[in-house]
C-alpha cells in the first residue's frame, strides 16, 4: 500500500511540473499585452513600458518561468496584474465560496443520487425505477443555467424566500451565507445527482447479478443483508470515480452558475482574469486545478483500494 | 371582553404608527447594479471605466469636475484664472479641505499629483492629457500655478477626467486598495467579486451627501440583473445592458427607464490609408450604402442617436450632421462607379467582441453586399484587436464604440489607426487647442465636425445610448454619461 502510495505521488510530481509547462507557454503564446489592456488605447508607449517593468513583464522567458514557479514552489502565486493583490489572496478569498458550494453541491447530490439509484435498482423494471429513469433524463437533458433561472424566478423573485443573487461573506454570518448558496447548489446537483443515480443504478444491477451474491443468497441471507455486506462495497466504485470527476469539475466549472447568481467564486475569477489578460492569476488558477483533479484522482484510487483491497493488490502483483 | 378588545386596539394603533413612522423617514442606502468590477480603486493607475463608475466624484474629486452634461465645474479648485497669453493658470483650492485619513488637501499635494502623472514612471492611462503642462508650483497653500508649454484649450476638461483625480503622497501608492480622496464617500467594504460598499464622509467639506450607505454590486449576467432589480436586491442599474429587456421594466410602475447618450460614438472605422478606402467617393458611397436607422432598430433594439460626424449629441457644441449621407443605394452605385468599382471589391471587417460590434457587423455586411461590397467577417478578441488593428494597422474596416469624451483631436493624430491625413483638419484642431475662448471653440469644433463628415472618415454610425434603470422613488442619478461614472452626490430617495 506505502510503495503504492509513493509510485503515485511521484507521477502526481511529474504531471505537475509538465503542466506548469505546458500552461506557461500556452500563456506566452496568447495574443494580449497585460500592460495595455490595463491602460487602455489611449496610453503612451513609454507608460506602457513603465507598466510592465512595474509588472515583470520586459524579463526573459525563461528567467520568467523560473521566477514563477520557485515562487509557487514557497507559495508565492505572485501578485495579480489587475487587482494589484497577492494571487494567493485572490484564490483565498473565492475558494472561501466555491469550496462550499461544490461541496454542498456533492453531498446534496450523493445524498439524492445514491438511494434513488439503490431503490431503483431493487424494484427493476417496476415504477420507482421506470419513473427514476424518466426523471434522471429530465435532470441531464436540461440545461443547469436555465433551471438556476427558473430557481431564481420562483424563490427570489416572486416568494423572496432567498436572494437573487450575491455573497455577503462569511464575516456576515454563517445563516445568511447558506441562504445565499442554497439555491445555486441544487442547481449544480441536479444535473450532477442524475447521473450519480443512473451509475449507481447500473452499477448496483451489475452487481446484483455476480455469482457472489447468489452464493450468499443461497446461504440463507435475506436480500437486504446480501446488498448490505457484498453488493454495495462493489457498485461503489464506479460511483466513486463519478464523485470524484464531479468534485473537480463542481470547483471550476460554474462559471455560467455563478453569473446567474453572481457568486464571486473561482470559475468567475478565470473568466474575469483571461477577459483583463490577467496571466498570473490565469496561470495559477490552471495549475491549482490541475493539481485539485490529480489530487482528487490520487484519492480516489486510495479509495478504490480501502473498498476493495483486491484492486492494488492485483496492481501490485 | 371589552378590556382584551381595547388592548388589542391599542396594540395595533401603536404598531400602525409605528409602521407609518419608519415608512415616513426616507431611505438613506442605495444599491446600484454595475456589470464590471474594477481591478482597482485608483483611477490614476488604470483606464478600466469600471474603476471611475465607483469612485468618480464620490471617493475621489479633481480640481475640476465633469457635470452631467458635460460641462466643467469648480471642484477642489473653487476659481481659477487664465493668463491673456492661456499659458498660465492660477487655481485658488478650497479652504479646510480634508483626505479621508484627516490630513489636509493643499497646493503641496496638487503639485505632487500632477508631476506624479506626468512623471516618467507614471502609468497613468491618459498621461497624454499632462503632457502639455510645463510646471506645477505652489504660490501658497491655497494657490497653484500650473504653466503650460503651449496654449491648451481644453486643460480645464482634461483635470475633470478621473485620471486627474487629487491624490496625498502619504496614500497614493495604496489607492489601489485603499482608496483616501476628499469626496463625499469613503470606501467601506469591499467584499471582492460581489460589491463595494461606501459610507458617508461625516467631514466632507462640500454639500453633504444625502445617502449614508451606497453599495454597487457586481451582476454581470443580464439574465441575473432583471432578477436582481426584479427581486428588490438591487435598486438602479445605471446602465443596464440588455435594450431587449427594457420593455419589461417600462411596463412595472416601480421603476423608471431613463435613456441618456453616453460619450461612446460607434464607428465604422475605416482605412482611410488602405486601397480602395483612400478615395473620399468609395467612404462616401459607404456612408449612403449603410441603413443606419435600420442598424439601430436591428443592432440596439433601437437605443442609440444617429450621427454624422465624430462628436457626442448632448455636448453644447455638436452640430447635428446625421442626414448629410442619406440611405440611397442608387448614389452609392453611383459613386463606385465613378471610382471605377463599379464591380465592387472585397475587404476585410474585424469584429472585436462587444455586442453592439458583432450585431452592427453582420448588418453592415448584408448592406454593403447590396452595392457589391463583399465583407469577410473576421470575430477577433480583443487582445489581438489591439495588436492587429489598432497598433498594427492590418485592417479594411472595423467596428469599435470611441468612449473617451471630447476626443475628436484623435483624427489629428498622424500614427492613429483610421490613418486620416488631413492638414486642414490638424490646422483646425491645433487652433482648438491653442483656444480658451468658449465661442471661438465651439465655432472651431463645429469646423472640426464638418470636416470629418465632408470627408466621410469613418462610418458614422450612432452614439451609444446610456440605458438605466432604476426604483422610481430615486432622484439624482445620471440620465446621460458624459464621463464613466455614477455620482451619487446628489442621489436620494423621495417619499
Amino acid at each position: 500500500m506505502i510503495a503504492y502510495s509513493l509510485r503515485r505521488l511521484v507521477s502526481l510530481c511529474l504531471t505537475l511540473i509538465a503542466a506548469s509547462l505546458f500552461v506557461f507557454a500556452v500563456m506566452e503564446i496568447l495574443p494580449g499585452d497585460p500592460a495595455e489592456l490595463i491602460l487602455g488605447i489611449n496610453a503612451q508607449e513609454d507608460t506602457l513600458a513603465a507598466l510592465r517593468e512595474q509588472l515583470g513583464l520586459n524579463l526573459p522567458l525563461t528567467e520568467r518561468y523560473w521566477i514563477w514557479i520557485t515562487g509557487m514552489l514557497s507559495g508565492d502565486f505572485g501578485t495579480s496584474y489587475t487587482y494589484s493583490v497577492p494571487v494567493t489572496e485572490l484564490i483565498g478569498e473565492r475558494l472561501t465560496v466555491s469550496l462550499p458550494l461544490a461541496l454542498i453541491a456533492l453531498l446534496l447530490s450523493t445524498l439524492i443520487a445514491l438511494p434513488l439509484g439503490i431503490l431503483a435498482a431493487g424494484n427493476h423494471n417496476k415504477w420507482p425505477d421506470i419513473s427514476l429513469i424518466g426523471a434522471t433524463q429530465f435532470g441531464i437533458a436540461v440545461p443547469n443555467f436555465w433551471f438556476a433561472m427558473l430557481l431564481v424566478l420562483v424563490f427570489a423573485v416572486t416568494l423572496r424566500w432567498f436572494p437573487s443573487g450575491g455573497f455577503p461573506g462569511w464575516e456576515a454570518g454563517i445563516l445568511p451565507c447558506l441562504q445565499a448558496l442554497v439555491l445555486p447548489s441544487i442547481a449544480l446537483a441536479l444535473p450532477q445527482a442524475s447521473i450519480l443515480a443512473r451509475i449507481m443504478r447500473s452499477s448496483m444491477l451489475e452487481v446484483m447479478h455476480e455469482d457472489y451474491m447468489r452464493t450468499a443468497r443461497a446461504k440463507g441471507l435475506t436480500f437486504t443483508q446480501t446488498l448490505k455486506r457484498h453488493g454495495l462495497r462493489n457498485a461503489l466504485i464506479p460511483v466513486v470515480t463519478i464523485l470524484g470527476l464531479q468534485f473537480s469539475f463542481l470547483l471550476a466549472g460554474t462559471v455560467i452558475i455563478e453569473n446567474v447568481f453572481s457568486l464571486p467564486g473561482l470559475g468567475r475569477l478565470v473568466f474575469q482574469a483571461i477577459n483583463q489578460r490577467d496571466l498570473i492569476t490565469v496561470k495559477a488558477v490552471i495549475i491549482l486545478l490541475v493539481a485539485t483533479v490529480i489530487v482528487v484522482n490520487f484519492l480516489v484510487d486510495l479509495t478504490y483500494a480501502l473498498i476493495d483491497p483486491r484492486l492494488h493488490r492485483r496492481r501490485q502483483s | 371582553m371589552i378590556k382584551s378588545a381595547l388592548k388589542w386596539t391599542a396594540a395595533i394603533s401603536v404598531a400602525s404608527a409605528l409602521l407609518a413612522s419608519s415608512a415616513l423617514a426616507a431611505r438613506t442606502d442605495l444599491t446600484v447594479g454595475v456589470r464590471l468590477e474594477p481591478p482597482h480603486l485608483d483611477p490614476t493607475a488604470g483606464a478600466a471605466a469600471a474603476i471611475d463608475e465607483v469612485v468618480y466624484a464620490n471617493i475621489f474629486e479633481g480640481l475640476t469636475r465633469i457635470d452631467e452634461s458635460g460641462a466643467v465645474k469648480p471642484a477642489l479648485a473653487e476659481s481659477w484664472t487664465i493668463s491673456e497669453d492661456g499659458k498660465s493658470y492660477i487655481f485658488k483650492l478650497h479652504d479646510g479641505v480634508k483626505f479621508h485619513d484627516g490630513t489636509d488637501f493643499n497646493a503641496d499635494d496638487v503639485v505632487f499629483t500632477l508631476d506624479r502623472a506626468r512623471g516618467e514612471t507614471s502609468v497613468n492611462a491618459q498621461k497624454a492629457l499632462f503632457e502639455p503642462i510645463e510646471s506645477v508650483t505652489a504660490l501658497d497653500p491655497l494657490t497653484v500655478e500650473v504653466k503650460l508649454k503651449r496654449p491648451t484649450g481644453s486643460m480645464l476638461f482634461n483635470l475633470g477626467w478621473g485620471d486627474a483625480i487629487m491624490v496625498a503622497p502619504e496614500s497614493a501608492e495604496t489607492n489601489k486598495t485603499n482608496p483616501v480622496g476628499t469626496g463625499p464617500f469613503k470606501l467601506g467594504k469591499w467584499v471582492k467579486g460581489d460589491s463595494i460598499a461606501l459610507t458617508k464622509n461625516p467631514d466632507y467639506w462640500g454639500e453633504a451627501a444625502k445617502l449614508d450607505k451606497a453599495t454597487f454590486k457586481i451582476i454581470a449576467d443580464s439574465a441575473a440583473a432583471l432578477s436582481a432589480l426584479m427581486a428588490g436586491d438591487v435598486d438602479a442599474f445605471p446602465i443596464f445592458a440588455a435594450p431587449e429587456m427594457l420593455p419589461q421594466f417600462e411596463a412595472d410602475p416601480r421603476f423608471k427607464v431613463v435613456i441618456g447618450t453616453t460619450e461612446g460614438e460607434t464607428v465604422l472605422s475605416t482605412n482611410n490609408a488602405q486601397k480602395p478606402f483612400d478615395d473620399v467617393r468609395v467612404r462616401k458611397a459607404m456612408a449612403h450604402a449603410i441603413n443606419r436607422k435600420a442598424l439601430i432598430e436591428g443592432a440596439m433594439f433601437g437605443y442609440g442617436t444617429l450621427i454624422g460626424s465624430h462628436f457626442a449629441p448632448h455636448n453644447p457644441a455638436y452640430v447635428d450632421l446625421s442626414g448629410v449621407y442619406d440611405f440611397d443605394l442608387a448614389k452609392a452605385k453611383a459613386l463606385l462607379k465613378e471610382a471605377g468599382l463599379e464591380n465592387g471589391f472585397k475587404a476585410r471587417l474585424h469584429l472585436p467582441p462587444t455586442d453592439y460590434a458583432r450585431r452592427s457587423g453582420l448588418i453592415i455586411a448584408s448592406d454593403l453586399k447590396k452595392v457589391g461590397i463583399d465583407l469577410e467577417i473576421i470575430n477577433v478578441e480583443w487582445g489581438q484587436w489591439l495588436k492587429q488593428v489598432f497598433k498594427g494597422k492590418d485592417y479594411d474596416l472595423t467596428i469599435v464604440s470611441h468612449t473617451e469624451p471630447m476626443d475628436i483631436g484623435i483624427y489629428a493624430r498622424d500614427d492613429y489607426y483610421f490613418q486620416y491625413k488631413n492638414a486642414d483638419f490638424n490646422a483646425t484642431i491645433e487652433e482648438l487647442n491653442a483656444t480658451s475662448d468658449e465661442a471661438k471653440r465651439t465655432e472651431l469644433l463645429h469646423k472640426a465636425q464638418k470636416k470629418l463628415n465632408d470627408d466621410a472618415v469613418n462610418g458614422f454610425l450612432f452614439q451609444l445610448a446610456k440605458t438605466g434603470v432604476w426604483n422610481a422613488k430615486l432622484k439624482g442619478l445620471w440620465a446621460n454619461a458624459p464621463v464613466q461614472a455614477n455620482d451619487l452626490t446628489k442621489v436620494e430617495w423621495m417619499d
